[in-house]
């Protein structure tokens, strides 16, 4: 006999998506900070690393300082959200580890957006240091690194949730990992070189990348006086990518949980 | 469980079916063609019925189908045939409401294992719709219940393996359900949890009415916890009684073990014989015998040159193990621990 039965037992209740994200984002936060502050130093230091090596063909205080700058920070927002977040996925999917997640009557916004979230913010001090550094050593103003409050959640949502799609849709854990990488490498090729300088079509490249947005709303903020249509223009193309690329993974999520 | 006041079934599988497609990777292209590439039948019309409080488990060894089998009942897999109702929910219907009737613990924890075993059972009750305060009052009462309160505050990477085993084990009881499922749930745990555990589950089945399904391959396990047990092999539940109903079919037969010093002396006729007959493991056979060739073959191994030759021998009841053996089971993999 089949059909609903009527004395069928009563459900708990659903995890609502807020409470569910903030549990996640929560869990994965303490996660970072016992798995990931190592990480994140080696995110800050390669940045800085690259600034080191562009200062000595870069001249100070130029358009070309800032975009080595801009690039070199929105780097380990790559690094951490991007990379990082895709190698997380793509490990708990090979291992099982998405059972847990997937046997808690928790929404599945709430766990890729509770980790996106995690991760991202877990890139802000290492975005700061590496932007403060830059500053300094291109002799450009601090003033303006305030923006990075915007850029980084922005940037980091674009980011965090391509590596999510990309951690959750990569057929196994190795090619997660090298998506991952290959993102990163392409945030760094061509976010720290100046835009002027690449040939035409990995301009293209350039612009189709969602981290060129979050450089580029970075870099006009360091002028005198700023374009602040073009860097809201900017800051909406990463907003626009978070959310997109994080609904692609909320439904990969979805789909590896779920067969 | 008393005998003809047995409870309805809460959860029933009818005919249930998975199969996986045949080398499931890149070889599935290669080999398209070839006349090997059948689609594995995973699980292959199960049926089962597992009533209101009791332990029920799941026996077989690795391979078997068992997890394949329990991914469908959590509703994370969905079958290719089959029914599954629990508690008057259609779960291939519904998979989703799984999550609300059932406590789940699988045998990963890499989702939690970064985690202090505070946050990993406090984060699990809000994900599983707690409000903070209930969460973190229920995960105090489960971490003191099983001995955990101590190592509260350590991360699951740095515990030994059985105490993460134990600590997911506490994720899974915060947030009450009215179904455990527990997918080997004792491996690698020391006497003093694994008591702590079947403690822990007689407790809610005592005070909650609470069904358990045990997923195990660990024979003694099974037979000292387990109300009724269905024996899985190659996809098929090939029997389904209490422990002692399946022994009391195999009640005729014994285990005899022999331990042999060096080497077993060959040059005697009637050793010759049994060896046709053991289960070799190193210098171990394993002989399952009618109890009256027992007798004899023991008597005669422990006479003469035979006798010169053996270190040990056991003569045992029935396990689980033999009954899976006897029912045609594909013999190795089944623990005894």
């Amino acid at each position: 006999m089949r059909g609903p039965v009527p004395d069928a037992a009563p459900l708990a209740p659903r995890t609502r998506l807020w409470p569910g994200l903030c549990a996640v984002y929560r869990a994965q936060l303490s996660r970072a900070k016992v798995a990931r502050i190592p990480l994140l130093f080696v995110a800050t230091f390669q940045s800085i690393g690259i600034m080191i090596l562009m200062r000595g063909v870069v001249a100070t205080g130029s358009d070309a300082a800032r975009a080595v700058v801009s690039g070199s920070s929105v780097l380990v927002v790559a690094f951490v959200a991007l990379n990082l977040l895709a190698q997380y996925f793509g490990q708990l999917r090979a291992s099982g580890g998405l059972d847990h997640y997937a046997t808690l009557p928790v929404p599945a916004a709430s766990v890729v957006l509770g980790a996106a979230a995690a991760y991202a913010s877990f890139t802000l001090p290492g975005t700061v240091v590496t932007a403060a550094v830059g500053c300094v050593l291109f002799h450009l103003p601090l003033g303006g690194l305030w923006v990075l409050g915007a850029v980084v959640p922005l940037a980091g949502a674009a980011l965090s949730g391509l590596g999510a799609a990309l951690g959750l849709l990569a057929p196994r854990q190795e090619l997660a990992t090298l998506f991952g990488q290959l993102g990163m490498s392409a945030a760094l090729l061509l976010g720290v070189l100046p835009a002027g300088h690449l040939p035409g079509v990995v301009g293209f490249a350039r612009d189709a990348l969602p981290s060129t947005y979050g450089v580029e709303a970075f870099a006009r903020t360091f002028g005198g006086s700023p374009d602040w249509a073009a860097v809201l223009g900017d800051l909406s193309v990463c907003a626009a990518v978070g959310v997109v690329s994080l609904a692609v993974a909320t439904w990969a999520y979805r789909r590896a949980a779920y067969r | 469980m008393s005998k003809g006041t047995e409870s309805a079934a809460i959860w029933t599988v009818r005919g249930l079916v998975k199969h996986y497609p045949a080398g499931r990777t890149r070889l599935r292209r290669r080999s398209a063609d070839a006349p090997g590439a059948a689609p594995v039948r995973a699980n292959d019309g199960i049926d089962l019925d597992v009533r209101r409080g009791e332990i029920f488990g799941l026996l077989g060894p690795n391979g078997a189908g068992k997890s394949t089998l329990v991914r469908q009942l959590t509703g994370l897999l969905r079958p290719d045939a089959g029914s599954i109702t629990l508690l008057g929910h259609d779960l291939v219907a519904h998979p989703e409401r799984a999550a609300r009737l059932i406590g789940y613990l699988g045998q990963e924890s890499t989702a939690l294992d970064e985690l202090t075993v505070a946050l990993a059972a406090e984060t699990t009750g809000r994900l599983r719709g707690l409000a903070p305060g209930t969460a973190r009052a229920e995960r105090d009462a489960v971490l003191d219940e099983l001995g955990l309160t101590d190592i509260a505050q350590r991360p699951l990477k740095r515990l030994s393996g059985g105490q993460r085993r134990l600590a997911c084990f506490a994720a899974a009881l915060v947030g009450e359900r009215p179904v455990l499922v527990l997918d080997e749930p004792t491996t690698g745990m020391d006497p003093v949890a694994r008591r702590a555990v079947w403690a822990a589950v007689d407790r809610r089945r005592a005070e909650r009415g609470t069904t358990v399904l045990l997923v195990t391959h660990n024979v003694i396990e099974a037979e000292t916890v387990l109300d009724r047990v269905a024996v899985i092999d190659r996809g098929k539940v090939i029997a389904c009684d209490t422990p002692a109903g399946l022994k009391a079919m195999v009640d005729g037969e014994v285990r005899l073990d022999l331990v042999w010093r060096d080497e077993p002396p060959l040059e005697l006729p009637e050793i010759t014989a049994l060896r046709e007959q053991a289960e070799t493991a190193g210098r171990r056979w394993t002989l399952r015998l009618p109890q009256d060739r027992a007798r004899a073959v023991v008597a005669s191994v422990t006479a003469g040159e035979a006798f010169a030759a053996l270190d040990d021998f056991t003569l045992a009841t029935p396990s689980l193990e033999d009954v899976y053996l006897a029912l045609g089971g594909s013999q190795k993999g089944l623990v005894k621990a």
